[in-house]
């Protein structure tokens, strides 16, 4: 635990009790909607030994019997919070109505995903990463407790049993609650055994426990980033160089200092920022500047010139980052296919829009924030700040939205760059919307090259090059290796089809004029597209249902294979339907889940498409919160949906064409059509869900409208006027 | 500046801004109501949704001289009415909530629908509600909680 873990002395703690019936008890749950104190540790050593029981970092015990959990990993709506503190109550035998929440400090030695190795929250492995550590910690801490009940009652703690936060003597029906063994446990030497419960022995997992942080979010009490109050802040918004690589020549700053509330303008290299009273002042001065800027090296830059350099790249050879069998010569046998995907730039849009709070002082910078990587965060402004890591504190917040925007940290530099300008100020940067798009850290645009060769109606042969940016080499350096970038290559590497002769290529190429990042569903959801895509193409070539052509070649992979069997019955596949309707499927293996997703579109004479149906058969392992993972696919696929509807950024002249939400579209509740999620029973470890959905939804529609329209759309967003232009394939 | 007298969820408020300042800056900045959330500041999200009385409207477009007497409402004080609370519950039964960012406005566009027709169709929640924007694609289960509380509104108890 370092000396300096975040406090939030400055802002009271609130907590609020709501009560829910489950099962016939109850349930009150306190959400903390600061992170108020340190984690479980730091509070061990702060104070009296004997306060508490903090036998590890996520758990903390006070003498009333209240729990304390620290979140390892953030909460951006995938309710990850409820089911990490259900893995950690569950082997606790935790009373679940005495549990509080912490957003944890950063500390990557303390909350480190082991999945990824730092503290961050993405990847759809929170669940995955923590299913053991996380219930390791809980049932170790309850071995202390009834090591120490035992010595109490100088029992047998094999006759001792634990539930609801009491341990109890089995023989003599003694009981004592945790809080009376807080002082005892922390006495014993951190035995650190644990013996993890069965599948059948769960009380929590796999039930439907009401969410912790709903409560404060329907009343309006939630603390986002960008709710975050300081005593004598003020409110600033930027301008960021329109075009990437570009910086200010001149501006006049008076017509801003004349705008009532205006209290400063902030000028950089690259950034003007104007300070305020209250953000909208801030606005109004920004929106009176004229700022000159030297566009740079990309003033010139376009989407069309983007894509020539895409598709050149994609000539090129890649490198390989999976081989079987012989696909040159299995390529040159047989009738040999090819096509090739496209998929644009796409901007993150949570609704929170970025922000950063920050108080800098002569010996101390505090950092208020939204953040999947705190400790990314952490580091990044100690750097910038060239002061050593203990002088950063930084205080994550409930996340308005992640879906990967927030898994990078230039918000907090820019608002830290200009707090440095500020002599001590509190100050909150909120990007507008326009901001917030136009500089987006943009979802890859990608080029993929596929080719295969058919036998005896199966895939003898598939060639898969990825062509696009290699996030991974930008933002999680030391996991690229070999010029391969792992995600971006992910579902194609876990091809489910036995296929003989196989190969994976990848071609890095950076786009100029824009960043590329993190976008949920990451490297799957390119994988995914492609793959898919080819595969119905594949199926017609040899006039064969696109179902039963998969099912062909996913005999060794039974768990998809069960889906994909499920929701063929569930979605009706094979029966009539109107003209101009038509079913498309997905079958994925994504996030370690196992996903079978059925779409029904219709496409109108203008080629305008209508999503009629959704049917997605999930096995995804335990499901530790079913009706969580539910509410994921739901949302996931919305998502998905949204980008294949209308999902484009575009350059003109080195500057993002799009700028808020009437020119880069979301979909809205009367196009949401019907969702039917059915989760497959397993006893499996669980797999990842919070992008899995988003994966499914694109070539699901994709293939929907081949089958309605007979056109094999080949890049998204949808091609209104090539649908409308009828029958191409 | 102006003194600017307003009547918010039920209180006297007095704050000195000038007239064309939008409410949603007024209520989050100056007065600390920190429920009502930015998401556009062009209404096209509906985030910023509150009650002018018992209307819906997207604070971000109105400007806080324009409100004179009439009575503004925010999710901070929904709860007060039979209606809003009843969205609340409802909202939580259903576990509609995600991120939760969207969910005031989404909440107060759902009340003021309830309050004018309590007993909406598909349609009438089409027409209301799609202003409000979720990127978390909670809707699904927002047209499941309308049904919900419309339900709860005509049974009597």
């Amino acid at each position: 635990m370092t000396a300096g873990s975040p406090r939030g002395a400055l802002l009271p703690r609130r907590t609020l009790l709501k009560s829910a019936s489950l099962g016939g008890l109850m349930f009150a749950f306190h959400l903390p909607t600061l992170a108020a104190d340190g984690p479980a540790q730091g509070r061990e050593e702060a104070e009296e030994p004997t306060a508490a029981f903090a036998p590890n970092a996520f758990i903390r015990i006070d003498r009333s019997g209240m729990i304390t959990l620290a979140m390892p990993q953030v909460e951006m709506g995938q309710g990850v919070y409820t089911s990490i503190a259900m893995l950690l109550a569950e082997e606790l035998d935790a009373d679940f109505s005495r549990v509080v929440l912490e957003h944890a400090p950063p500390n990557n030695g303390l909350y480190a995903n082991p999945i990824l190795g730092i503290q961050i929250t993405g990847n759809s492995c929170s669940i995955r990463a923590f299913w053991r550590p996380l219930r390791r910690a809980g049932s170790a801490a309850r071995a202390a407790l009834v090591q120490a009940a035992a010595a109490r009652w100088n029992a047998d703690e094999a006759e001792c049993r634990t539930s609801d936060g009491v341990v109890t003597h089995a023989p003599t029906g003694r009981r004592i609650g945790y809080g009376e063994l807080v002082g005892a446990a922390a006495a014993l030497p951190a035995s650190g055994q644990f013996v993890l419960k069965d599948v059948a022995q769960f009380r929590l997992i796999g039930q439907n426990v009401r969410r912790l942080d709903s409560p404060e979010k329907v009343n309006g009490k939630a603390v986002y980033g960008i709710d975050v109050v300081l005593p004598g802040m003020k409110f600033a918004t930027v301008a960021q160089s329109p075009v990437l690589g570009g910086r200010v020549r001149r501006l006049d700053e008076s017509a801003a200092l004349s705008v009532p509330g205006v209290r400063k303008v902030v000028v950089l290299n690259d950034v003007v920022a104007v300070v305020g009273d209250y953000w909208w002042a801030a606005k109004r001065g920004l929106d009176t500047l004229t700022i000159e800027w030297d566009d740079g090296p990309n003033g010139n830059a376009s989407s069309p010139q983007m894509w020539e350099e895409l598709r050149l790249a994609s000539r090129k050879d890649g490198v390989v980052a999976k081989a079987r069998g012989d696909v040159r010569k299995g390529l040159s046998t047989g009738e040999h296919f090819e096509a090739a995907y496209e998929l644009p730039l796409l901007a993150h849009t949570p609704m929170e829009p970025v922000n950063c709070t920050v108080h800098l002082q002569a010996d101390k910078c505090r950092v208020w924030l939204g953040t999947q990587v705190m400790e990314q965060v952490h580091h990044a402004v100690a750097e910038l700040l060239g002061s050593r890591p203990e002088k950063v504190e930084v205080y994550n917040h409930l996340l308005g939205g992640g879906f990967g925007r927030r898994l990078e940290v230039d918000m907090a530099l820019v608002a830290v760059r200009v707090a440095q300008q500020l002599d001590g100020m509190p100050l909150k940067v909120i990007w507008s919307r326009e901001e917030d798009v136009r500089h987006d850290i943009f979802r890859p645009m990608y080029r993929d090259v596929v080719e295969a060769s058919l036998s005896n109606g199966r895939i003898d042969s598939f060639k898969y090059k990825v062509c696009g940016s290699a996030v991974i080499a930008r933002r999680l350096p030391s996991q690229y290796k070999n010029g391969i970038d792992r995600d971006a290559v992910d579902s194609a590497v876990d091809m489910p089809y036995d296929i003989p002769n196989l190969q994976v290529e990848f071609v890095r190429s950076e786009p100029t004029a824009v960043r590329t990042g993190f976008w949920r569903g990451v490297g799957a959801n390119n994988n995914v597209f492609a793959i898919e895509c080819f595969i119905d193409e594949l199926a017609r070539k040899v006039g064969m249902d696109p179902i039963v052509f998969r099912r062909g070649m996913l005999a060794k992979t039974p768990r998809l294979l069960g889906v994909l069997d499920l929701v063929a019955v569930r979605s009706g596949w094979g029966e009539p339907l109107p003209k101009r309707v038509g079913r498309g499927v997905c079958v994925q293996p994504s996030f370690g889940s196992f996903i079978a997703t059925v779409i029904e579109a219709e496409v109108d004479e203008h080629g305008e498409v209508d999503v009629r149906r959704v049917h997605t058969v999930v096995d995804t392992g335990i499901a530790v919160h079913p009706d969580q993972v539910v509410a994921q696919m739901q949302g996931g696929l919305i998502f998905g949906l949204t980008a294949a509807l209308y999902g484009e950024i575009t350059v003109a002249k080195g500057r993002i064409a799009q700028s808020n939400f009437h020119d880069y579209r979301m979909m809205r509740i009367d196009q949401t059509p019907r969702i039917d999620v059915h989760l497959v029973s397993s006893a499996e470890p669980p797999g990842g869900i919070g992008e899995t959905g988003t994966t499914a939804s694109a070539p699901a529609l994709r293939n929907a409208i081949f089958a309605a329209t007979g056109i094999a759309l080949r890049s998204l967003p949808l091609d209104r006027k090539l649908l409308a232009g009828g029958r191409t394939a | 500046m102006n003194r600017q007298r307003l009547r918010i969820n039920g209180e006297i408020k007095n704050v000195d801004v000038p007239d064309e300042v939008p409410l949603l800056w007024v209520l989050r900045d100056v007065l600390g109501l920190n429920g009502t959330k930015f998401g556009c500041g062009i209404a096209q999200c509906g985030a910023c949704t509150v009650h002018l009385d018992g209307r819906a409207v997207r604070s971000c477009q109105l400007r806080v001289g324009s409100i004179g007497d009439r009575a503004v409402t925010t999710i901070e004080a929904i709860g007060q009415s039979e209606v809003g609370a009843a969205v609340q519950r409802a909202w939580l039964d259903v576990e509609v909530v995600q991120c939760g960012y969207c969910q005031p406005g989404q909440i107060m566009s759902a009340a003021a629908l309830l309050q004018s027709t309590p007993r909406p169709d598909d349609s009438d929640i089409d027409a209301a509600m799609a202003g409000n924007i979720c990127r978390c694609g909670t809707y699904v289960r927002i047209r499941e909680a309308i049904k919900h509380v419309a339900a709860q509104l005509k049974a009597p108890s």
